[in-house]
C-alpha cells in the first residue's frame, strides 16, 4: 500500500482501517478489561468498550471517508450515541474532541496526531474534570499525548510516534496502581484501589497499542 | 445466581418490550433510541429521568402522571446516552422547559450534561436537579457528591407535582432543589445483585455479614458488622440518618422503607414499624408512610429509609395525585 519504508501518512481510507482493527483489538480485550474492572469498578468497563466499537465498525463500514475528521467524528459519536455510562462520553471525546473545529485534513501525519489527540486530552478533562493521578484514562492519555507531540517535533515517522504513545500509555497504566481513585465507583473504596490498575487507562493502551500494531504491519 | 434471561445482551430491549406491552395506554416508545414518554402530555414544565437499567421499578415506574414525563433508559447499571437523553427531551418539551432529574453518578452527570449541550441547539431549555440523598456517600460538607439512591421517588414526585401546578422552569427547579435538600436517605446491603452480562454479583459478603450504608451498585459504606435482629438494625440505621439528616423534635418527615430486590414485604415492614416507633418517641410527626421497592438492585439483599422533611409546601406536592405503573397517589 505504500512506497517508502517509513509511513509518514495516512489517508481518510487507510485511518479508517486502522480504527477499525483498534476496535477488533477492543473486543478482543473484552474479557481481560472486564477482569481489570471487577476488581475495584462495576464490571462493565470491557462491555461498554466492546459495544462502542461494534457499533463504529457498524457506522465506519458504512460508507467512504475522504477527511480524517468524517473518521474521528464517525468512530467518536458511534461510541457516545450507544455506550451510555461515563465511558461513553469520555471515549467518545477521545475521537471526537481532537477533531471539533479542526481544519479539513485528508491526511493524517504525525503532527496532526499529535494536535488531534491533544485537543483531545484536553476536551475529556474539561468534560471529566479529572487529572493526572486521579486513577482514570487521563493517566494514560496525558503521556500517551506527551509522547505523541516530543515524538512528531523530532521524527515524522508514524510509527515511533505511535511506539512513544504507548509506551508512554503502558507507564501511565503502571502508574494508575499507586493511585486512589477519585472518580467513579471506585472512588469509595479509597486505599482499597491500590494495586489495582485502572481500566479506562488500560483501554486507552490498548487503543496506542492497537494504532501501532496497524501501522507497523503495513510499513 | 439463576436468573430467568435469555441473551444476557438483549436484557434491556427485551424487558422494554414487555413494559410496552403492559403499559400501552399509558406509555409511547420513542423510535430510535431507548425511552418511553407518557402518552398524554400536558402543557407544562417536562420532568425527565432515567439512568441505568437494573433498578426497576425506577426509573420508568414513575412516568405518568403528576410525575415524570419520560425517562432515558441505560444499558445495565450504565447511564442512557446524550442521544436518548435528548430525544426524550425533545419529545416531552411543550415549550416550557424541561427539568432533568437523576441520581448523582459520574455517568449519569456527564450524558445528562452532554444532552443539556445538544439541547441548546434545539431550543430546548433544559435545568438539573442531580438526587444527593445518601447521607454516608460523602461528608455533608462536600454533599454535592453524594449519590442517589431511593430518595429519587421523593424529589420526582415533587418536582412532578409543581409542573402540574403549572410553575415555571425556574419554579419548579427549585423547591425541586429544595425537595432534594430536604431528603435523606441510609441503606444496608445484607446480599449482592448479579450483572445479567458477567453474571458476577456487585460485590462479596459473608453469609452472616451485613454491611451498613453500602451503595446499591455496592460502593463501600461505613461499616460491615454481624446480621442484627431487625430492630437493632434499624435502631443503628437511624441513629446515623438523624443525625446526618439534623431531622428533630417538632419536624415532620415523610418516610420511605424501600427494598433492594430480594428483601421482602414482610421484612421491610417489620423495619418501617420500628422507624415508626423512634419518630414517635422523639416527637417527630409523620406525614406519610410509604413501604415499597422502588429502587432496587437485582436480586440484591437489603432495604434503605429515606426521609422527606417536609414543610406546608413540600406537603402540598406530596399530596398531589399522581398516577404512574409503580407509584399512585
Amino acid at each position: 500500500m505504500k512506497t517508502d519504508a517509513i509511513v509518514k501518512t495516512l489517508n481518510a481510507s487507510q485511518v479508517k482501517e486502522m480504527l477499525l482493527y483498534v476496535g477488533e483489538k477492543v473486543k478482543e480485550s473484552k474479557p481481560f478489561l472486564t477482569k481489570v474492572d471487577s476488581e475495584i469498578g462495576d464490571g462493565d468497563h470491557g462491555i461498554g468498550m466492546a459495544l462502542g466499537f461494534s457499533k463504529a465498525e457498524e457506522n465506519l463500514k458504512k460508507q467512504e471517508f475522504h477527511t480524517i475528521n468524517d473518521v474521528f467524528k464517525t468512530t467518536g459519536m458511534s461510541m457516545v450515541q450507544s455506550m451510555g455510562g461515563a465511558s461513553g462520553v469520555i471515549f467518545g471525546t477521545m475521537f471526537l474532541g481532537g477533531v471539533k473545529k479542526l481544519e479539513v485534513k485528508e491526511k493524517l501525519d504525525v503532527t496532526t496526531l499529535a494536535g488531534i489527540f491533544e485537543k483531545s486530552l484536553v476536551a475529556i478533562k474539561e468534560r471529566g474534570k479529572a487529572n493526572l493521578g486521579d486513577k482514570t484514562m487521563i493517566d494514560a492519555l496525558e503521556p500517551a499525548v506527551n509522547g505523541l507531540k516530543e515524538s512528531a517535533t523530532t521524527s515524522d515517522s508514524l510509527i515511533e510516534a505511535l511506539k512513544s504513545a504507548e509506551v508512554n500509555a503502558a507507564n501511565g497504566v503502571e502508574n494508575t496502581k499507586d493511585y486512589v481513585a477519585k472518580f467513579g465507583r471506585s472512588k469509595s473504596l479509597g486505599e482499597r484501589a491500590i494495586g489495582h490498575q485502572d481500566a479506562g487507562a488500560t483501554s486507552v493502551w490498548i487503543i496506542f497499542r492497537s494504532m501501532r500494531e496497524w501501522v507497523g504491519n503495513h510499513e | 445466581m439463576k436468573k430467568v434471561i435469555n441473551n444476557p445482551a438483549d436484557v434491556v430491549e427485551e424487558m422494554t418490550e414487555g413494559i410496552m406491552l403492559a403499559h400501552k395506554n399509558q406509555f409511547k416508545k420513542l423510535e430510535n433510541v431507548n425511552g418511553i414518554i407518557n402518552r398524554k402530555l400536558k402543557d407544562k414544565v417536562a420532568i425527565v429521568t432515567g439512568g441505568g437499567s437494573g433498578h426497576e421499578p425506577l426509573f420508568f415506574g414513575v412516568v405518568g402522571q403528576g410525575l415524570a414525563d419520560g425517562v432515558a433508559i441505560g444499558n445495565v447499571f450504565a447511564a442512557p446516552t446524550p442521544n436518548t437523553v435528548q430525544e426524550v427531551a425533545q419529545a416531552v418539551d411543550a415549550g416550557k422547559g424541561v427539568l432533568f432529574i437523576y441520581g448523582n453518578y459520574a455517568g449519569d452527570v456527564l450524558n445528562f450534561d452532554m444532552a443539556a449541550e445538544l439541547l441548546e441547539f434545539d431550543n430546548v431549555e433544559t435545568t438539573t436537579v442531580r438526587v444527593t440523598d445518601d447521607v454516608v456517600s460523602a461528608p455533608v460538607e462536600r454533599k454535592d457528591e453524594r449519590r442517589g439512591i431511593a430518595g429519587d421517588m421523593f424529589v420526582i414526585k415533587v418536582a412532578g407535582a409543581a409542573a402540574d401546578k403549572g410553575l415555571s422552569l425556574e419554579e419548579v427547579t427549585n423547591v425541586t432543589q429544595k425537595a432534594n435538600d430536604h431528603t435523606f436517605s441510609i441503606g444496608v446491603a445484607l446480599s449482592p445483585g448479579t450483572i445479567p452480562d458477567s453474571g458476577e454479583p456487585t460485590f462479596t459478603l459473608a453469609d452472616d455479614e451485613i454491611e451498613l450504608g453500602m451503595g446499591i451498585h455496592g460502593e463501600p459504606g461505613m461499616e460491615r458488622t454481624k446480621l442484627l435482629p431487625a430492630d437493632e438494625l434499624t435502631d443503628q440505621l437511624m441513629e446515623k440518618l438523624l443525625k446526618e439528616s439534623k431531622v428533630t423534635t417538632g419536624d415532620e418527615v415523610c418516610v420511605l422503607v424501600n427494598g433492594l430486590g430480594s428483601t421482602t414485604l414482610m421484612e421491610l415492614f417489620i423495619v418501617n414499624r420500628r422507624v415508626g416507633k423512634i419518630l414517635d418517641e422523639k416527637g417527630i410527626g409523620v406525614h406519610d408512610m410509604d413501604v415499597n421497592n422502588y429502587c432496587t438492585t437485582q436480586e440484591m439483599g437489603g432495604f434503605s429509609i429515606s426521609l422527606l422533611k417536609v414543610d406546608e409546601e413540600l406537603k402540598a406536592y406530596y399530596d398531589a395525585p399522581a398516577n404512574a405503573p409503580y407509584y399512585k397517589k
